[in-house]
């Protein structure tokens, strides 16, 4: 018998029924999902990025496997936030999922634009602000590895929206800390970290690379201790809530980013691997509570214990 | 907010409001099966046929769906790997019990895959993606295979017969040791026309010589559905013909696949619209079959 444990997660004034979220760009717009898992049982949906207009992206191939992950230049294909709103939100909002729209802009003014229309939807519960694909010349990225243009993207983005701002950070950078530092004097709830990893793979016999975009984003298993890392120091440097993600596959994967200083993750790439990994990754969180007479989720999250290891080594 | 969960433990993952979903594509339930490998038959150096128990898959699949296969155990191969359903094996009572996979040795996956042992357990999540549109008598069937491109074509065939469907297979390989089947195709009914490259079996050249030469003799009155699966360069060379010829076409595309399920856009291919112009269509569920004169090849 499983005692009760609290799953519940409150991210500045987002409220979420657990801390697990999908990732956006790893779930199509949540609706392709509905015959797999209900979507009322996730934290959140994090939907694919959305840009003001519909756009095409990059011509296959697309993705690449590498060594425990995989590299991808989808270009962030999409079908604009007016097609969302009319042909996607209504379904969402029926199944009950808490909508997270992940949105990108090429200038500022796009970003100020889409947290405008946004902001008048029924059922979106947060915006979460890409400023970190790697996979298009023309924006977002320019912002997201800038420390005044992240600041400036948020506050402009803060200004317009009553919803929860939520900077999606890029890890391309020297002190992803300093990021997460620039977002919260900006004005936003909360930070997710990590996007994916600029990289590249090349097929040595034909010498071509093997992404029509010769360069792309890593993700998976391969990046979790990197992105755990980031998560820790961003922990460390705001009050606002981390949201963590990377290479997440089990239950295990995200306790260890709770304890990191996740208040809550979300899962990407495994979802392609195991699309019924949800309800795995839940029961395995509530498993671990009980076990380690953890009530509320809360009650995990920055628990890390650097004192215990340096005794060891005194004693030996 | 207190939640309860509970592990349940399953021996496959069922969608929990299947009866809500409204996919014009997808099948309506996806479950994911831990499949034992009840048999393995090699057919050459590079082809085998796995036989993978997985009851739940095998009594919904239809002819042109797919699976997607976890073949290695850790992260290393992490994705999974999508394979069209061969045949539907079935108990001694008519029961649907396994799917066999038609499998090709090109990479590390399918490798795994062709020497995996009997009692191994393999994810499989399916059925998946837009299967083929069957016709009813008096239209005949040409189905047009290159190489593991048979794949989709044996339930194909199966649901064509039990129809009373005049059926031709088209089957063309590198060499004589790379066509299967042919006399399974045979017993059930079907003519076969087989090319290889090498001259070894059948007429030397392509599999879409013959086919030419059949479009140009048939009567015009005669209605024909073309089928094809196999290389893509094979599948556009068929949508020109039927193009050509203006008789319809149904290919199925192999696009590399991160999900199978339209998660992560990976799959894409150029499909034209109604209003003139093109957009990429993820062929996971809005595939793999199209039809020949949708594609922008
Ligand atoms: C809907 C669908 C049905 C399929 N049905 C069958 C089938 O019945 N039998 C069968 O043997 N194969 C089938 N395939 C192809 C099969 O999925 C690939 O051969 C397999 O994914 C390669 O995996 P690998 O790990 O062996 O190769 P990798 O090591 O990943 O790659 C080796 C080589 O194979 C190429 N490759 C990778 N993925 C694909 C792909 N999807 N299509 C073509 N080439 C690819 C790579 O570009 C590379 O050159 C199907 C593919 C699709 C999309
Ligand atoms: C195919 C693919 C598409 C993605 N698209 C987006 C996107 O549109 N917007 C975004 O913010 N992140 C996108 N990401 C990044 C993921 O949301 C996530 O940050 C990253 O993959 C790391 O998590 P993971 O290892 O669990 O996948 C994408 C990732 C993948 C693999
Ligand atoms: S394989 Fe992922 S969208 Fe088609």
């Amino acid at each position: 018998m499983v005692n009760p444990v609290d799953l519940s997660v409150r991210l500045g004034p987002l409220e979420l029924r657990n801390p697990v979220i999908a990732a956006s760009g790893c779930f199509g717009y949540g609706v392709e999902y509905a015959g797999v898992v209900d979507l009322a049982t996730l934290g959140g949906v994090a939907v694919k990025g959305l840009f003001l207009t519909e756009r095409e992206g990059h011509p296959p191939e697309r993705i690449v496997e590498t060594p425990s992950g995989m590299v991808n230049a989808i270009g962030l294909q999409g079908i604009g936030v007016h097609r969302f709103i009319r042909e996607k939100m209504p379904e969402l909002r029926d199944r009950g999922a808490t909508v997270l729209v992940n949105i990108c802009g090429s200038t500022l003014d796009e970003y100020v634009e889409l947290a405008r229309i946004l902001s008048d939807v029924e059922g979106v519960a947060a915006l979460e602000l890409n400023i970190s694909c790697p996979n298009i010349k023309e924006g977002g990225i320019t912002f997201g590895c800038s420390l005044p243009g992240t600041h400036q993207v948020v506050s402009a983005v803060r200004r317009v929206t009553p919803l929860p701002v939520i900077p999606k950070l890029t890890p391309n950078v020297t002190d992803v800390a300093a990021f997460a530092r620039a977002a919260e004097d900006a004005g936003a709830d909360a930070v997710s970290l990590v996007n994916t990893f600029l990289a590249m793979v090349i097929d040595v016999e034909t010498r071509r690379p093997e992404l029509s975009n010769v360069v792309g984003g890593l993700s998976g298993p391969a990046i979790r201790p990197i992105a755990v890392r980031m998560v820790y120091e961003c922990r460390q440097a705001v009050k606002i809530p981390v949201i963590g993600m990377g290479g997440i596959a089990s239950a295990r994967d995200a306790i260890e980013f709770f304890i990191a200083g996740a208040s809550a993750i979300q899962i990407g790439t495994a979802n392609f691997v195991d699309p019924f990994i949800w309800g795995k990754v839940l029961s395995g969180i509530a498993e671990y509570m009980t076990r380690h007479s953890i009530a509320r989720i809360s009650d995990l999250v920055g628990t890390l214990d650097t004192t215990a290891r340096e005794q060891q080594w005194t004693s030996s | 907010m207190l939640s309860v969960f509970s592990v349940v433990n399953q021996k496959y993952h069922r969608s929990p409001n299947h009866e809500i979903t409204k996919c014009p594509y997808t099948s309506l339930v996806v479950v994911d099966v831990d499949a034992e490998v009840v048999a393995n038959t090699r057919l050459s150096a590079d082809y085998n046929v796995i036989a993978l128990a997985a009851p739940a898959i095998a009594s919904d699949v239809k002819p042109g769906q797919f699976v997607m296969v976890r073949v290695g155990t850790g992260s290393d191969p992490l994705l999974r790997r999508p394979f069209s359903v061969f045949e539907i094996l079935r108990d001694e009572r008519g029961r649907a019990t396994a799917i066999t996979l038609l499998n090709k040795r090109v990479g590390v996956g399918t490798r795994l895959l062709f020497k995996m042992e009997r009692g191994h357990v393999v994810p499989v999540l399916g059925p998946l993606g837009r299967p083929f549109e069957p016709v009813e008598p008096p239209i005949r069937a040409w189905l047009v295979a290159g190489g593991v491109g048979l794949a989709p074509f044996a339930t194909l065939a199966e649901t064509l017969r039990t129809r009373a469907v005049d059926v031709t297979l088209f089957y063309g390989g590198r060499s004589a040791t790379d066509l299967f089947y042919v006399d399974w195709f045979q017993r059930l009914g079907v003519r076969t026309v087989l090319t290889t490259e090498d001259g070894t079996q059948g007429e030397r050249g392509r599999v879409t010589l013959p086919l030419e030469r059949a479009l140009r003799s048939i009567d015009r009155e005669q209605p024909i559905m073309m089928y094809a699966c196999g290389p893509e360069p094979m599948l556009e060379a068929v949508a020109h013909l039927a193009r050509r010829f203006d008789r319809p076409s149904q290919v199925s595309v192999e696009r590399v696949m991160g999900c199978g399920l339209g998660g992560c856009y990976s799959c894409v291919i150029r499909v034209r619209q109604h209003h003139g112009g093109s957009h990429f269509v993820r062929s996971c569920i809005g595939g793999p079959v199209f039809r020949g004169d949708e594609i922008v090849w």
